[in-house]
């Protein structure tokens, strides 16, 4: 126990330190008590392997320890180590889901200018169920970052979802999008090409496709770059993504010029699972295993599985007019406070 | 006479504004109060009286500066046709916004400065003659960003064309989404196509003119997916902002990147269009929403 309150103490250090600490590079500082618990753990393990002592007692005393810690830090996470989780290099991203699937044909390009490897789409099947699986891409090492702009799709990438999205129309088969970018690509190909109207394009066929539609911001939900791809009849959350309407720091950087705030603006714009569900923006979240879906993968994946079965066949009933009027009148009214606004 | 005149001029695409204007473009200013300005593009002293007699376009280098939503619904809408609608919708602090100074005094100050609850201004009014629906989306109050309200009034705009079959016109001046609302502010990129989609199931007709300047989220909605874009010379147009993109990929932009003849020649307007000429050529725009057959065109009813 007292080692546990000696933790507590450095983690509530590293989670306040003013104020240089507090948006630190890799992010994760409020969970060094956690990794370094993990650490004395593995030592233990491993020593008992290896000696063949009687350590049991002391390893069971550690992972309670490590238990409490982790509840103790992910009951109530800021704002800032919610971001920090939701990019945490160990969360599953694209390629874990699509692996797995039981079948997948993958299926390129936008057909007018290049395939966007930030956005991955193509035919999926998921215990039984076929689909239309959308998905931007993030990779794990620095060359399939790199590969895939670190998530962030050119306007071929939104275009090249739409095309498929009109297939699976074609097809009657459901859209399933995972949402994880930082935000859609800043840059001059992407403004000659149009950027701003590839995303506005989709968002407004989006309300017009005529099969059910699920969305989940499986990390980032980057502004514009998410909602490109976040047009559905279900929106839903992991509990420790994020999405908004700007990055932290863009925002810190936009209001106060001071990268060092960006755990404030990430506080201020209300950017959590909790928060959105509470605004009526999103419809639901999936619970993540303890201590976040880096921790446990398959565990995070295994319930998003169950969640994509859950909600495709709540939606398969629905006739493609109720959908489509439904959807239209979801995102009409999103967020809405009734009464407020008059009506022509 | 001068009508042919603008007729022809119309048919030719707009380029002028030489692209070392647009490498000289300095930090936008206020106006300032004084009887002289100093031209954000090319520097010349303006007289102020001159310029507003201009529609606020630059008499040595054509560049349209920025035009409060008032006057330019007075330079679009025909005299005594103009009848504004919601005007009384204003702003929530839902999100208990922590800056430096409430979310809410700012809008307080924009609303008194600009003497309007909001930077959406729209109604029903008349163009040459023909009965449209408009909303003008004014910089002048907080960088004409879309919060909820913004958002709300294109989407009822958008409404009160499909309900009476009138065509919509949108000018756009803004920053993109309004942060104070957070991701309230994003969802109004998808309450706007919603409107907008049901407009076009219902057959109607939509024109968004792009001023300066147009860009995030108000640029990746309703603003590009409108029936026609057209854009007024010089005009920054786009998604991510310059300086974003100059951070991000560490160099330098091309010059003209991002204004409305960098757009032309991409590809991604159908015109430029200059302020003087504009209330004409909405006009003559419109006409072609009424059908192939050209009808003598009916009496102005006051």
């Amino acid at each position: 126990m007292r080692r546990l309150a000696h933790h507590r103490q450095t983690q509530t250090m590293a989670t306040t330190n003013k104020p240089n600490s507090r948006a630190d590079a890799g992010g994760m500082a409020f969970e060094r008590p956690i990794q370094e618990l993990e650490a004395k753990l593995a030592e233990l393990e491993a020593l008992a392997l290896r000696t063949r002592l009687d350590i049991s007692s002391e390893i069971e005393a550690l992972r309670k320890q490590h238990k409490v810690a982790l509840e103790a830090t992910y009951k109530d996470l800021s704002a800032w180590e919610t971001v920090t989780v939701a990019r945490h290099s160990d969360r599953p991203v694209a390629l874990d889901y699509i692996n797995m699937l039981d079948d997948f044909v993958e299926l390129c390009g936008d057909k007018y200018f290049a395939d966007d490897k930030a956005m991955v789409t193509g035919l999926a099947t998921l215990a039984g169920r076929r689909f239309l699986l959308i998905a931007h891409r993030k990779g794990k090492t620095t060359k399939e970052r790199l590969a895939t702009n670190f998530g962030c799709a050119h306007p071929e990438g939104y275009r090249k979802a739409l095309r498929k999205m009109l297939l699976a129309q074609k097809l009657r088969l459901p859209i399933v999008t995972l949402i994880n970018t930082p935000g859609a690509y800043p840059g001059i190909g992407a403004e000659e090409r149009g950027q701003a109207a590839a995303i506005a394009e989709n968002i407004l066929q989006m309300m017009s496709i005529r099969v059910p539609i699920l969305s989940i911001v499986i990390g980032e939900g980057g502004s514009g770059g998410a909602l490109g791809i976040g047009v559905a009849d279900r929106v839903l959350m992991m509990e420790y993504a994020y999405y908004s309407v700007i990055s932290p720091e863009g925002c810190a950087a936009i209001l106060w010029k001071d990268g060092e705030r960006t755990p404030d603006a990430a506080e201020a714009l209300k950017l959590t699972s909790k928060d959105l569900l509470k605004l009526g923006v999103i419809d639901g979240v999936i619970s993540e295993p303890l201590g976040g879906a880096h921790r446990a993968p398959q565990v995070a994946m295994e319930e998003v599985k169950r969640t994509i079965l859950r909600e495709l066949e709540g939606l398969e009933g629905l006739a493609p007019d109720e959908l489509v009027r439904s959807r239209r009148k979801k995102f009409r009214t999103s967020g809405w406070i009734p009464g407020r606004f008059p009506t022509v | 006479m001068a009508d042919k005149q603008n007729k022809d001029d119309a048919r030719i695409p707009e380029s002028s504004l030489s692209e070392t204007r647009f490498s000289r473009l300095r930090k936008k200013k206020d106006m300032p109060g004084g009887l002289w300005l100093k031209c954000e593009s090319c520097g010349s002293m303006i007289y102020r009286k001159e310029l507003e007699e201009k529609g606020r376009v630059c008499p040595t280098c054509e560049f349209h500066f920025t035009l409060p939503g008032r006057e330019r619904i007075a330079m679009t809408i025909d005299e005594g046709t103009w009848s504004e609608r919601f005007s009384e919708i204003t702003a929530l602090d839902r999100l208990e916004f922590k800056d430096s100074s409430p979310y809410l005094d700012k809008v307080e100050k924009a609303r008194v400065r600009t003497k309007q609850n909001e930077a959406l201004i729209c109604g029903t009014g008349r163009i040459e003659g023909r009965e449209v629906v408009l909303a003008v989306l004014d910089f002048s109050f907080l960088c004409g960003s879309m919060g909820e309200v913004v958002g709300e009034k294109i989407a009822l705009a958008a409404e009160i064309a499909r309900k009476h079959a009138l065509p919509l016109v949108i000018f756009t001046g803004s920053g993109g989404a309004r942060m104070h609302e957070g991701v309230l502010s994003l969802m109004q990129m998808a309450k706007t196509c919603s409107a907008l989609a049901e407009l076009n199931d219902a057959g109607g007709f939509s024109i968004c003119v792009m001023t300066h300047p147009t860009t995030g989220g108000v640029t990746a909605s309703f603003a590009s997916v409108c029936d026609i874009t057209l854009a007024e010379p010089g005009a920054l147009i786009g998604f991510a902002g310059p300086r974003v993109i100059a951070t991000t990929l560490k160099q330098e932009l091309p010059a003209g990147f991002q204004r409305a003849e960098f757009l032309l020649e991409k590809g991604q307007i159908d015109r430029i269009v200059k302020r003087a000429e504009m209330k004409q050529v909405l006009a003559r725009l419109l006409d072609y929403a009424g059908g192939s057959k050209v009808a003598p065109r009916e009496a102005t009813k006051a």
